[in-house]
């Protein structure tokens, strides 16, 4: 009798001591694709790496809160983060009006220009809408670069892929005459034993109505909250040098922007 | 039609009626019928609710060429496989050793494996073969991606199809063969006249399935960069973000699917005559 009253102390006590050490430490679930390299990609050990994985990491230290990261495809991204299962993405997400309709926004935390590439021997020396006239053009599905190739280059075939991965076989094997992209993942595959087969045909100038102002942390509509956190934290990394540190680990130029 | 045939068919007695009442059974019945009503009234309701004629009139051209593409893909691939499955059936009811094997192979790699991952060792494996392709004359088609995928499917559906093929002429009874040759009639003959009549009839349904879930599979295409109609739908969601397209894409694939199983329906009945009393 006094045992199992022992027990029962002891247990809610424990269970006590749980939970309050769970309210110190928040826990913010961060949704990314792990396909995207170098910003976000997952390792054959199946971790995940990269720019927007640092910067992420660097923000919940800065809000002093625990991050998890969730891979998740791109294609589904947005209704996973409507539907509760993380709490923000992190992947490199361009802020559109588009998606601005489905869910919020961050400031910007890089803004790099889209790119094209193409086979090393094609006789395409521009981006604009007549060099590539006829010919079929690859681009990550749902993408603002996807959306920019069918609302530009509408004498040309636009194809979407689920990943960067199956446009570059594509491009590799000649189905592709051009693949749209942002300029940094272009380089990085380009500059890769992968990416011998082509070279970079030129940069696309962004425009506002598609490109947006740059990549930013999307989160629930409404959730001014944890919005307001990620801005605070995203200043304060540009301010303290972090951003600067995770940077220079992967470009040689600052991607912030203007 | 059978009152005529059969006069004496009017004239038979028939059970007394059930009884009424309201047994478990019925109210049951009664309550999952008004539960499914009520479901198909909320997906009426949700659909005119969410009713955007800037968006239908935008996205509906895009769907019905979406359709097109499906059509066309799961009927030529359907129709070559039905021409692979007869070598391919007799491969696996051939008595030599070796043919028989090859079939058997070929079967079960097609039926053992998913056809999302022959479609992408077509498309993608075949992609990193340029040179030796090209060398034959055969990249301008694997170059297309709606060729790979009806290359895919057509190898895919003909394993099916054969093994549907072997399944309805074995069930034809022995005796049909023995009384075929005790009249003398050529082999290939009693085959065509005699076993392959019997023998449709019994494929029927099984072809009528293996049409639908091949209509159904041809989904997957979508990710091989075929604008079928889930690759019409999938890039309609990306430019809205409104779960209706899938809705949509739902209710176009049932529609072409009851349309398919009326017309088996139709087909059997047609077949079937002789056998109705």
């Amino acid at each position: 009798m006094r045992f199992g009253r022992y027990v029962l102390i002891a247990t809610a006590s424990a269970l006590f001591a749980l939970g309050s050490a769970h309210a110190q430490e928040e826990v913010v679930r961060i949704g990314t694709e792990g396909a995207y390299p170098p910003f976000n990609n997952l390792t054959s050990d199946g971790k995940l790496e990269g720019f927007d994985i640092d910067i992420a990491q660097a923000l919940c230290d800065e809000m002093k809160v625990r991050c998890e990261f969730v891979a998740q495809e791109w294609d589904g991204i947005i209704p996973a983060l409507q539907a509760g299962k993380f709490d923000a993405i992190i992947a490199s997400m361009s802020i559109t009006p588009e998606r601005l309709q489905q869910v919020d926004f961050s400031n910007k935390y890089y803004n790099t220009p889209p790119g094209l590439a193409v086979p090393k021997d094609s006789d395409i020396n521009g981006v604009g809408k007549e060099d590539l006239a006829g010919k079929t053009i690859g681009a990550q599905a749902s993408t603002t670069h996807f959306n920019y190739s069918t609302v530009t280059y509408t004498d040309s075939t636009v194809k979407p892929y689920p990943t960067a991965q199956e446009y570059q076989l594509d491009l590799a094997n000649g189905r592709l005459d051009a693949a749209n992209d942002d300029i940094i993942a272009l380089t990085q595959w380009l500059d890769s034993p992968d990416g011998a087969c082509c070279r970079l045909a030129g940069t696309i100038t962004p425009v506002d109505e598609i490109h947006g102002p740059g990549a930013g942390i999307a989160i629930r509509k409404g959730e001014t909250a944890l919005r307001d956190r990620f801005n605070a934290a995203i200043q304060a990394i540009r301010e303290n040098g972090k951003y600067k540190e995770i940077n220079d680990k992967y470009f040689s130029f600052d991607v912030y922007g203007d | 039609m059978s009152a005529v045939d059969h006069p004496a068919a009017t004239e038979v007695l028939r059970p007394p009626p059930p009884p009424r009442g309201w047994p478990r059974e019925r109210v049951i019945g009664y309550i999952l019928v008004f539960l499914w009503a009520l479901a198909l009234v909320g997906l009426v309701a949700y659909l005119v609710s969410a009713w955007k004629p800037d968006m239908f009139w935008r996205y509906a051209p895009g769907y019905l060429s979406g359709v097109w593409v499906t059509i066309k893909l799961v009927a030529i691939s359907v129709v070559i496989g039905a021409l692979l499955s007869v070598p391919i059936a007799y491969g696996r009811m051939s008595r030599n050793p070796i043919i028989a094997s090859f079939a058997y192979a070929y079967v079960y790699f097609f039926r053992g494996t998913p056809l999302l991952a022959q479609a992408f060792l077509v498309y993608y494996g075949f992609g990193s073969f340029r040179p030796q392709l090209d060398a034959i004359g055969l990249w301008s088609f694997f170059r297309d991606a709606f060729n790979c995928a009806l290359f895919a499917f057509s190898l895919n559906t003909a394993a099916y199809q054969a093994e549907i093929l072997r399944g309805a002429i074995q069930s034809v009874p022995k005796g049909q063969w023995e009384g075929a040759e005790s009249l003398g009639l050529p082999r290939l003959l009693t085959l065509r006249k005699i076993i392959f009549p019997q023998a449709l009839i019994v494929a029927l349904r099984p072809y009528g399935n293996e049409l639908i879930l091949m209509v159904k599979g041809s989904a997957i295409v979508a990710i091989i960069t075929v604008y079928d109609l889930m690759g019409v739908t999938r890039l309609t969601y990306s430019r809205t973000f409104d779960f209706q397209a899938y809705l949509w894409a739902a209710i176009i694939y049932l529609l072409i699917v009851e349309t398919l199983r009326h017309a088996v329906d139709w087909v059997e009945e047609r077949i079937t005559r002789h056998l109705r009393r």
